[in-house]
């Protein structure tokens, strides 16, 4: 495998993670979101393989396979198991204005590559013109976890905007130190399994996990 | 020598006019066998022309001109749009003067008389035909136009034969923007010519049509003509997407001798297209009116990240 076809796959992978990205934010259904996070999940695995082989950094499939195992199959598993536990798995949640969102979507790519230009001017790197997408990624995640009501969705907007930051670390950089990657993987899994004990509770008091009833502070009104 | 693009072009045209009964009747065919009925054959649309031809034009008291004339203008578009779009060969001289923008703006005529036609004789249905497929058409031309635009960027024009051109004489490279444009261009292709799930053609249940609801007041000659154009419009979209995706097997410039290679070739490319759009068909259930957006607004998402990643990631 030559290094233009490692890159050529790299930016094909670089763009499917894209369009999970904004898949995610137009998804109603729960299953679906957390089906297409494991897909997100599953092609930054592969890119962070490819740049491991095209680079020589070794550390990085350890990283790879730490992302294939914690947000493919893991965190999905946990978010499933919650959905069932919680029994919101049919609940469609109502997005707001779809093509408004996608529009926005559209313009933070865009200016997430208007940001990087100059990096990708100066840098050598194979994965430079990979580093937009994964800001891009970051932001739509942010603007998941604005637009949408449910706590359950604003979790996967958070984490898929970690997986744009592991996307940005890989593309700027070749990769964080393997004892960062480590730490940011377990913290991870430690805001999953509070996340969830958090669901667990705002679920009996308020019924519901919308967060939009936490706006009432008093009982009374 | 000099006349050979001319005949090329004439070709084109009988080609058009021929094989879009025959593509549609293999359409047909195919979607018969995928749901257990039998077919009435590949050559049925043939038939039903003939038999409107032959009947009477039954006129509403108030018709006005608009309404008699827009079938030919239709009929007419649709064979022009087949001179422009690189069907045979790339030896095109309409090809220089019309481009992918033009075909648009050919396709936006049509849609424009058609609707202009449904409200003439002032009738509910078509009415609402002409208000759904004006809202369809705003959302899909946009998304349309920019699909192409990302293939044209690779080959720097939107003249469709050098566009093909340009595709045939490189490397076939898997980009990310072409894929994007791709998938994109399927939705809208599907959502022009009013397949499943935006418009059944099949349908004449009043609530969901859609072009139907449009030319319900159409009888004889000028329904044969309506009917004929919407099925070039099928066959035009497909060579369309063949022609800017997968150019392979068109005849290059001056080459009368890969004529017959290339009409096997569309032949193939065609016969798989139907059993695509078959499966695509049969998989989907008809969506809601109101989704529509969502469904057209992806479109227009996915052709504009093929735009982006071309400039990002290429």
């Amino acid at each position: 495998m030559s290094l233009q076809v490692a890159a050529h796959i790299n930016s094909f992978l670089a763009a499917f993670v894209l369009l999970t990205a904004f898949g995610m934010l137009v998804q109603r259904r729960m299953y679906g979101l957390i089906h297409l996070f494991a897909w997100q999940g599953l092609f930054l695995s592969i890119s962070t393989a490819i740049v491991g082989f095209v680079a020589g950094k070794h550390h990085l499939y350890i990283s790879s396979l730490l992302t294939l195992s914690l947000k493919v199959v893991l965190l999905p598993y946990i978010l499933h198991v919650l959905i069932l536990r919680l029994r919101i798995q049919k609940e469609v949640e109502t997005v707001v204005n779809v093509p408004l969102t996608m529009l926005i979507g559209v313009a933070l790519v865009i200016f997430s590559y208007h940001l990087t230009a100059p990096v990708r001017e100066l840098s050598t790197l194979v994965t430079r013109s990979t580093l937009a997408v994964a800001l891009a990624t970051v932001m739509i995640g942010l603007l998941m976890m604005i637009t949408r009501r449910h706590a359950v969705t604003q979790i996967i907007g958070f984490l898929a905007m970690e997986n744009g930051l592991f996307f940005a670390a890989t593309s700027a950089t070749y990769g964080m130190p393997l004892v960062v990657e480590l730490g940011v993987a377990l913290d991870v899994l430690i805001a999953a399994f509070i996340f969830g004990i958090f669901f667990f509770h705002i679920h009996t008091t308020f019924d519901s996990l919308d967060v939009d009833q936490m706006a009432r502070l008093k009982e009374g009104d | 020598m000099i006349l050979y693009p001319f005949l090329i072009e004439i070709l084109q045209v009988l080609i058009l006019l021929a094989a879009a009964p025959v593509f549609v009747g293999w359409v047909r065919v195919l979607k018969c066998w995928t749901q257990g009925r039998s077919s009435a054959g590949i050559f049925q649309p043939y038939r039903d022309i003939r038999k409107l031809l032959s009947k009477d034009v039954v006129l509403a008291e108030n018709a006005s001109w608009v309404f008699r004339f827009t079938p030919y203008l239709v009929f007419g578009t649709a064979v022009i749009a087949g001179g422009i779009i690189p069907i045979l060969s790339v030896d095109l001289p309409l090809a220089a003067t019309a481009d992918v923008i033009v075909l648009a703006a050919l396709f936006a005529i049509a849609r424009f008389f058609t609707a202009l036609a449904g409200m003439d004789i002032g009738t509910a249905f078509g009415g609402m035909g002409s208000s759904r497929e004006m809202t369809i058409a705003s959302l899909a031309e946009p998304a349309m136009l920019m699909a192409i635009f990302t293939m044209s960027l690779a080959s720097r024009s939107t003249s469709l034969s050098h566009m093909a051109e340009v595709i045939l004489s490189g490397q076939p490279v898997l980009r990310p923007s072409i894929a994007f444009a791709l998938f994109a261009f399927v939705l809208i292709a599907l959502a022009e010519t009013g397949r499943i799930p935006v418009d059944n053609p099949a349908t004449h249940l009043e609530l969901t049509m859609i072009h139907e609801a449009m030319i319900l007041e159409y009888s004889g000659r000028h329904l044969a003509l309506i009917e004929w154009a919407s099925m070039m419009k099928l066959f035009l979209f497909v060579v369309l997407g063949i022609a800017a995706f997968a150019p392979w097997g068109i005849a290059p410039s001056g080459n009368l001798f890969a004529l017959p290679a290339a009409f096997l070739f569309m032949s193939l490319k065609l016969g798989a297209a139907g059993v695509a759009l078959v499966l695509i068909e049969t998989g989907l259930a008809k969506m809601r009116l109101f989704r529509l957006t969502e469904f057209l607004g992806s479109a227009f998402l996915l052709a504009t990240l093929g735009m982006l990643s071309y400039f990002i990631l290429e």
